[in-house]
């Protein structure tokens, strides 16, 4: 039907920049706007956690342990009521022993000080907005922080293995011959290992820490969209419009980066988003395991770890809360990007 | 009104009636694709339905085979489609699915794509065979080798078992018009059936077809864009343009004394064997109020104190396929070609499909690399330079490819495509400077200035050639290869890029290397003429002499199949 499109008055564009219309057609679709919105708001959060605006005071103990969520106020509470049993039994007057206690003339001088010392009991809520973990922590503002992790995490892991997968991608495509042997044996070289067991050889060289996650997620993570770029690759170099290109004398490197890369957009940015949330899910499995991020830091990964356990004593509210914040935020990544291609895509209209 | 087909209402088999088709765009825009047109297919008759791209004449067929997507096309509800006197538009889908194939069948352009490639073509006659006359495997492989060898493919039995990428594009179609007749259809709808196909190979199919029509007493209806292909095969011609039509009548009246000015510019535009010439009359030359002007002719031809530019001596081309593991089998595309190009002068190269004729374009550029031979421009050798050398004389000579829709680049727009080069070859001083350029470029190959910011898929056809030609004028090439440059374009945009390549040469002095099939295309442009044939070359002449004086069998036999039209003096 091009002869019925092409028969559609256009009206003079300004600027001619790609992104510039790409935005304004990402303006007119809604779900792109929504889900952009969503990963807008998601992203301030992380800064806003990352800067120390918000939930800063994460593992501070607020709530008693397994605190309910403040809607379901009236739940009973099994561990926590074993908690405060125990404190009081610490808190019943000792035994006297002075009489074996070799310190016990000390003890009315450390009383003394002990009591110069001020110090507050926290009083501990009963009730969290959507409850609290077994330490009694917020389970909000330990998903918001987690966010901070786990994003960064699959955020940058995900740019990572898909530069890596374009660049060799394209220069095996490309090229052909001895230069896709070789990223060939690489990547058969990558991906005969059992993924878990790579990981964890790259883990044991790197140390721990939260930049070794990323690293080790996005030089084992390439594999896949090597393929898928590769393949394009060989699709559009014998296409009629890069030996054009050719024929006006352009380079290797512009055809590759600067003809073909444009028309294959798509195809990393759709893989950037299934990645991110592969990633997003291989940091639980590296937390779970120990390779994962530091222990004073919280991730989605360790909040779900956690909630195993706590989901067998009926303790949902963590699992939901990390759960449903993921969900949220790939859902609304996959359809940004898909957005995304389709404003990138002249064709499309 | 034009005046209907004078025939008994009651041998008519189709009767369109007022047929209006709208495209929805958007929400609120509509495209009117089809404006209300009326036309009649007589029984056993051969109707061509004749139009440029976006005339709607494919649009009419869908909306006869009840193919029109139905979200976004309406059928307005006064119009009417009777076959047999029975209104095809307001019966339900599952009659149409009866109806389709078995009493109207159609085949299309791209036989390739048409075609199931994981299906063995004997499968694909055998599947519409049981699915329509409910015959038993055997009768319908049977039946399905009886019809492979009706439209003449050799050894049925054997081709049966092929694979559609097995066959040429020939056969492919010859495949598609079996399965198309497979159950003995009224009608049979032919949407440009050999646009894609060589002149040989077109002529072989058109003479096919006709020889079917006769046989089992169809009717066809012919989809093309030129005019000179129904000649010899229709009936009855309708000639629509902009979802109307422009006038219907007898072949006959159409090409002997066309009434509508649009249908003698159609007839006009088509570049002829006997004529040439300086101008070749287009579209807009007639629907003015003015007369076309008569043009003089243009003498062509070829001295032998020519300067020459570009010399190839004995160029050679073998590709390899590889034979189980370690064997490699050769398949020579270019034999031992030689040929010199003078400046400002055409050689034009014919040949059909497989002939080499493309490979010795690609081969000179240095797109493939050559296996041997020479190729002289300016005293150097081309194919010995190194590729840091060879830099400087890549601007010198340029390439415009068949097909417009996949030279340029989906993702840039044009003012990216025409200052690449520029970049490339550090022409102009600034950047500014390199628009300026181009927007002049665009210009002087007739398109607005506003086409500078816009994509190639939003315009048409000719106007991307048009693009690629501009691209290629940036670098102020000496030689121009032009391969099947206007083969993908309808005939009137044809004759407007033939009329422009040429308007440059005059003005830029430039030398054209002019590849097609087309010996009609191929007439009008050159001053030389090298005809092509399994990959050595055939005849070389003078373009006058090969015409009027064919010295080899293969020439005579490529100079048959063009299609003439009625023979008839057409006005122009």
């Amino acid at each position: 039907m091009s002869a019925v499109l092409s028969s559609i008055p256009v009206k003079a564009q300004t600027s001619s920049g790609l992104w510039s219309i790409a935005m304004k057609r990402l303006a007119r679709d809604k779900v792109g706007v929504i889900s952009g919105g969503v990963v807008a708001v998601f992203l301030l959060l992380i800064l806003a956690s990352a800067l120390g605006l918000v939930a800063r005071d994460w593992s501070t103990e607020v709530g008693v342990s397994y605190a309910n969520p403040s809607f379901l106020a009236g739940r009973e509470n099994l561990e926590a009521d074993a908690v405060r049993a125990a404190k009081k039994a610490v808190a019943a007057p000792p035994v006297d022993l002075s009489d074996v206690d070799p310190l016990a003339p000390r003890y009315k001088e450390w009383e003394e000080r002990t009591k110069q010392i001020k110090t507050t009991e926290i009083e501990r809520s009963e009730t969290l907005p959507f409850g609290g973990d077994k330490w009694g922590r917020d389970v909000i503002k330990k998903t918001i922080k987690g966010a901070q992790a786990s994003v960064f995490v699959g955020f940058v892991s995900a740019i990572l293995a898909a530069f890596l997968g374009t660049l060799f991608g394209a220069l095996a495509g490309y090229y052909g011959g001895r230069v896709s042997a070789i990223f060939e044996w690489l990547y058969n070289v990558f991906t005969s290992i059992p993924y878990i067991l790579l990981v964890l050889a790259f883990a044991a060289v790197l140390g721990k820490g939260l930049l070794t996650v990323i690293m080790i997620l996005g030089i084992t993570g390439w594999t896949g969209i090597y393929r898928l770029i590769r393949a394009e690759y060989i699709k559009h170099r014998s296409r009629e419009y890069v030996r054009a290109a050719e024929a006006i004398g352009a380079s290797h490197n512009r055809r590759m980066f600067v003809q073909i890369l444009p028309n294959v957009t798509h195809v990393i940015l759709v893989q950037l988003s299934v990645h991110m949330v592969g990633f997003i899910k291989a940091e639980v499995i590296l937390s779970f395991l120990g390779f994962g991020v530091p222990v004073e830091m919280v991730s989605w990964g360790t909040m779900l770890a956690e909630a195993q356990n706590e989901l067998v004593i009926g303790k949902w509210w963590q699992l939901a809360a990390a759960g449903a914040s993921m969900a949220v935020l790939v859902t609304a990544f996959s359809l940004f990007t898909d957005a995304l291609r389709d404003a990138l895509d002249p064709k499309l209209k | 009104m034009n005046p209907r087909n004078p025939v008994n209402a009651q041998d008519l088999l189709l009767e369109v009636k007022n047929l209006r088709v709208d495209f929805r765009i958007d929400r609120k825009e509509i495209f009117e694709a089809v404006k209300g047109i009326a036309f009649d297919i007589p029984r056993n008759s051969t109707v061509a339905l004749v139009g440029e791209s976006g005339s709607g004449k494919s649009v009419s067929a869908m909306a006869i085979m009840g193919l029109l997507p139905e979200d976004s096309a309406i059928v307005r509800a006064d119009s009417a489609i009777l076959y047999n006197r029975r209104n095809l538009l307001i019966q339900s889908q599952d009659a149409w699915q009866k109806l389709r194939g078995k009493e109207i069948s159609m085949i299309f352009q791209e036989p390739m794509s048409s075609l199931n490639p994981v299906f063995k073509v004997g499968e694909q006659i055998v599947e519409t065979l049981r699915l329509h006359m409910r015959l038993s495997a055997s009768q319908a492989r049977t039946r399905a080798v009886e019809l492979l060898n009706e439209v003449g493919i050799p050894d049925p039995k054997l081709r049966f078992s092929s694979y559609p990428h097995e066959m040429s594009g020939g056969q492919q179609q010859r495949v598609m018009i079996a399965i198309a007749i497979a159950c003995e259809p009224k009608l049979l709808i032919a949407d440009e059936p050999t646009t894609a196909l060589d002149v040989t190979i077109q002529k072989q199919i058109l003479d096919l077809i006709a020889a079917l029509q006769k046989k089992h007493h169809m009717s066809v209806l012919f989809i093309t864009h030129d005019l000179g292909v129904v000649g010899e095969i229709a009936d009855y011609v309708v000639v629509m343009r902009r979802g109307e039509i422009r006038e219907q009548a007898t072949a006959q009246q159409i090409f002997d004394s066309p009434r509508d000015a649009y249908t003698k510019a159609l007839l006009a535009c088509r570049p002829r064997l006997d004529r040439r010439p300086r101008r070749l009359p287009v579209i807009e030359d007639f629907m003015g109020d003015k007369p076309a002007p008569v043009q003089p002719e243009r003498l062509r031809g070829f001295a032998l104190n020519d300067e020459i530019v570009l010399e190839v001596r004995n160029l050679g081309k073998t590709f390899y396929t590889r034979e189980g593991l370690f064997r490699k089998r050769p398949i020579p595309a270019v034999k031992g070609v030689s040929f010199k190009l003078a400046k400002g002068k055409t050689l034009g190269v014919v040949g059909e499909s497989g002939s080499g004729k493309t490979t010795v374009g690609l081969t000179v550029m240095r797109l493939h690399a050559a296996s041997s031979g020479e190729v002289l421009f300016d005293g150097k050798d081309l194919l010995a330079l190194s590729s840091k050398e060879f830099i400087h004389y890549r601007r010198r000579i340029q390439i415009i490819f068949q097909n417009p829709y996949a030279s340029l680049n989906p993702r840039f727009t044009v003012g990216n495509i025409l200052v690449e080069p520029m970049e490339i070859h550090g022409i102009g001083s600034s950047a500014a400077d390199q628009l300026r350029l181009a927007i002049e470029l665009l210009g002087k190959v007739g398109l607005p200035e506003s086409a500078i910011h816009k994509y190639p898929h939003e315009f048409s056809g000719g106007q991307r050639q048009r693009i690629a030609i501009a691209r290629c004028l940036t670098m102020r090439p000496e030689v121009l290869i032009c391969d099947e440059s206007v083969s993908a374009l309808d005939v009137s945009v044809q004759a407007q890029v033939l009329n422009l390549l040429q308007d440059l040469q005059d003005e830029f002095h430039m030398s054209y290397i002019f590849i097609s099939h087309d010996l009609a295309v191929v007439k009008y442009m050159s001053d030389h003429v090298m005809v092509m044939n399994d990959g050595e070359v055939v005849e070389m002449a003078n373009s006058d002499e090969i015409y009027l004086h064919p010295k080899q069998p293969y020439t005579r036999k490529l100079l048959a199949s063009v299609p003439k039209g009625r023979e008839a003096g057409v006005a122009a």
